[in-house]
């Protein structure tokens, strides 16, 4: 996922990095290698280490224990005015005395650029986000997406290999949002600096990121492109968060090539085993999941589970349906347009083919920090 | 909630009451001021302009006005720099703590001036301060003191510290982000415990009294041992000067301090 872009971004390498506050472990041995030039997303719920892992590296927060190298030197102990990271902050932190332009211009004031220089960059910069016209106002006179531009050519005006950002469009609205993260996107692409963004929300991750590390109780449960987290997530955590899915809880009963599970008197299998003593539950995605009306025949479909319509969502280019299972849980199930549709309350059967099926240990006690 | 008329007289009234009351014996100095006979009689007789002619060319008079505004105006600069420190230091420490030092701190101005002036007296005889700039300009600091800390600290209150963090981000060491970002943003504070700690020592008398000698006086000394020895209407005439003075200097810094500064959020 990282092309030809000439690269001038920094790698990172975080090895075994803990940070403790008191008895709490924020972070408990994170090891994270980013590539030079990539946009990495580290993702997870409120909590999880991420926002610390980030003021780890801005140099904000500092270390118990581990390694942190940036751009091939060691910065542990680096106080963060001198590590020349760019850091986007949530909440934009402008500079209320300082017009537009001189706050674009401070961290070049402060490196002693001459001031021709400095007005061509600044100009650079702002043009880069589209705020070229807002020089001379103040922030106060700014919208919130407005002024997250505005910090956005602050952090890059300098070109600093690294540029982190911190939740940056979490107080902005959905339409914004999704603008604005095209555009980082885009500055992204121009820049060619190494990239690290922190959020909750895993659809913008997946939007934004080469690669995503979901966090979860100050570890990392899994690293890897979007597609990777979606199609095999290593834990149920990663599994639930992102992305919809479905979770079989049962009876578990595993022979030589393949696991049942007993679910409310029916029986599913899926033609592996998991690993180790964990009990197994199944994952499954929503448009892996089909549902028949009872007795209709099912072609290619190895498992079948009774269940009731329990909501109807129209999505415009599909239905999502939520079905209540005899076992009280509930599974999500996209089916296309074209496809028969469902009533509320109506009874089926929800279909799956046992090889689509994630067997994955339960560690649903390890999630209760999920939103 | 619509107000009857009658409500509304009666409360106009009552805030005119106590706007005279409050008002009236500072605006009794004015006409005195101008009395054609060396009283200080009220209503005065006559008029003329003697007074003030009086208070410009006696040096009695001028030289202890320059002297107030000799010490007013180091003891402000010194407890303003002092006070922004002590306010700062206050606000970046463990609440516990910081709370034991601020209280310690505003003492002088819950102390009666009385007990704090036999202690500075005592100790001055002996530092042989009595009656020297230093020793007045000591003296008044630690009245001026808690009032720089009070503004100070409350313009703190409402900073973003996370400016700092920002400012440490794109290069700024501690010096420079409080010159260039903390500074500017409590200057309005630092401003108004300027003025306070100005007029703190400019009016200070129950200290003063204690550590004046003849050589040094400052001016509300000189108007106290002037209305004890003789009446001399040139008290009231410096009054009306100080009222103006006082007036516009406080009336100026409330608008540009009330003012929405550009920019501001």
């Amino acid at each position: 996922m990282k092309p030809e872009r000439q690269s001038k971004g920094a790698a990172i390498d975080l090895e075994s990095i803990s940070k403790a506050y008191g008895g709490f472990k924020a972070l408990d041995g994170i090891s994270l290698r980013i590539e030079p030039g990539e946009f990495m997303t580290l993702l997870g719920p409120s909590g999880s280490g991420k926002t610390t892992t980030l003021n780890v590296v801005a140099g904000f927060t500092d270390v118990t224990s581990g390694k942190l190298v940036v751009g091939g030197k060691s910065v542990v102990g680096v106080p963060a005015h001198k590590r020349n990271i760019g850091v986007v902050f949530q909440h934009y932190a402008l500079f209320p005395h300082m017009s537009v332009g001189r706050n674009v211009a401070y961290p070049l004031t402060l490196r002693g650029v001459d001031q021709a220089q400095r007005k061509a960059r600044v100009a650079r910069a702002l043009d880069m986000v589209k705020m070229g016209d807002f020089a001379h106002r103040y922030p106060s006179e700014l919208s919130g997406g407005q002024q997250q531009r505005v910090a956005l050519a602050r952090a890059i005006v300098f070109d600093p290999p690294l540029l982190l950002m911190d939740e940056p469009l979490g107080a902005l609205d959905k339409k914004l949002r999704e603008w604005l993260q095209l555009e980082i996107k885009r500055i992204h692409r121009e820049l060619g600096t190494t990239f690290v963004y922190v959020t909750h929300d895993q659809e913008e991750a997946l939007v934004l990121s080469d690669r995503i590390a979901v966090f979860n109780r100050g570890r990392i449960e899994q690293v890897g492109t979007g597609r990777e987290l979606y199609d095999e997530p290593k834990t149920l955590f990663v599994g639930r968060f992102v992305g919809d899915s479905t979770v079989l809880r049962g009876e578990a009963r595993s022979d030589g090539a393949s696991t049942a599970l007993r679910i409310a008197g029916e029986t599913v299998t899926a033609p592996r085993r998991i690993a180790g003593e964990a009990s197994p539950v199944m994952l499954l995605r929503p448009e892996k999941l089909a549902i028949r009306r009872p007795g209709q025949s099912a072609v290619g479909t190895t498992n079948r589970l009774p269940g009731t319509i329990a909501e109807v969502i129209y999505l415009g280019s599909g239905s999502k349906y939520e079905v209540r299972l005899a076992d009280g849980s509930t599974a999500i199930v996209r089916s296309p347009l074209t496809g028969e549709s469902f009533g509320l309350g109506e009874t089926v059967e929800l279909c799956f083919d046992g090889a689509d099926a994630k067997l994955l240990a339960d560690d649903s006690t390890a999630d209760a920090t999920l939103t | 909630m619509e107000m009857k008329p009658l409500t509304r007289v009666i409360l106009g009234l009552v805030c005119l009451l106590v706007a005279i009351w409050l008002v009236a014996p500072t605006l009794v100095v004015v006409p005195m001021s101008f009395n054609g006979n060396k009283s200080l009689a009220f209503p005065p007789q006559g008029f003329s302009w003697q007074w003030y002619q009086n208070f410009l060319t006696n040096p009695d008079w001028s030289s202890s006005f320059l002297n107030s505004l000799k010490v007013a105006s180091i003891v402000a600069v010194l407890a303003t720099v002092l006070g922004t420190l002590a306010a700062f230091g206050l606000d970046r420490m463990k609440a516990r703590p910081a709370n034991l030092l601020r209280m310690l701190m505003l003492t002088p101005m819950v102390v009666p001036g009385v007990v704090l002036a036999i202690g500075i007296y005592a100790v001055y005889l002996d530092a042989r301060l009595v009656g020297t700039l230093v020793g007045f300009v000591l003296a008044h600091t630690i009245l001026a003191l808690p009032f720089v800390l009070i503004a100070v600290s409350a313009s703190l209150e409402v900073f973003d510290r996370r400016l700092e963090t920002a400012a440490a981000s794109l290069g700024a060491g501690a010096l420079t982000t409080f010159r260039t970002v903390t500074m500017p943003l409590i200057l309005p504070g630092m401003l108004s415990g300027l003025l306070f700690a100005f007029a703190t020592s400019f009016d200070e008398i129950v200290v003063s009294l204690f550590i004046t000698n003849p050589y040094l006086k400052t001016l509300p000394v000189q108007i106290f041992s002037s209305i004890t020895r003789d009446a001399d209407p040139t008290v009231a005439a410096v009054g009306t000067i100080l009222l103006c003075a006082t007036t516009i200097l406080i009336g100026g810094g409330m608008l540009l301090l009330g003012r929405e500064p550009k920019g501001r959020q």
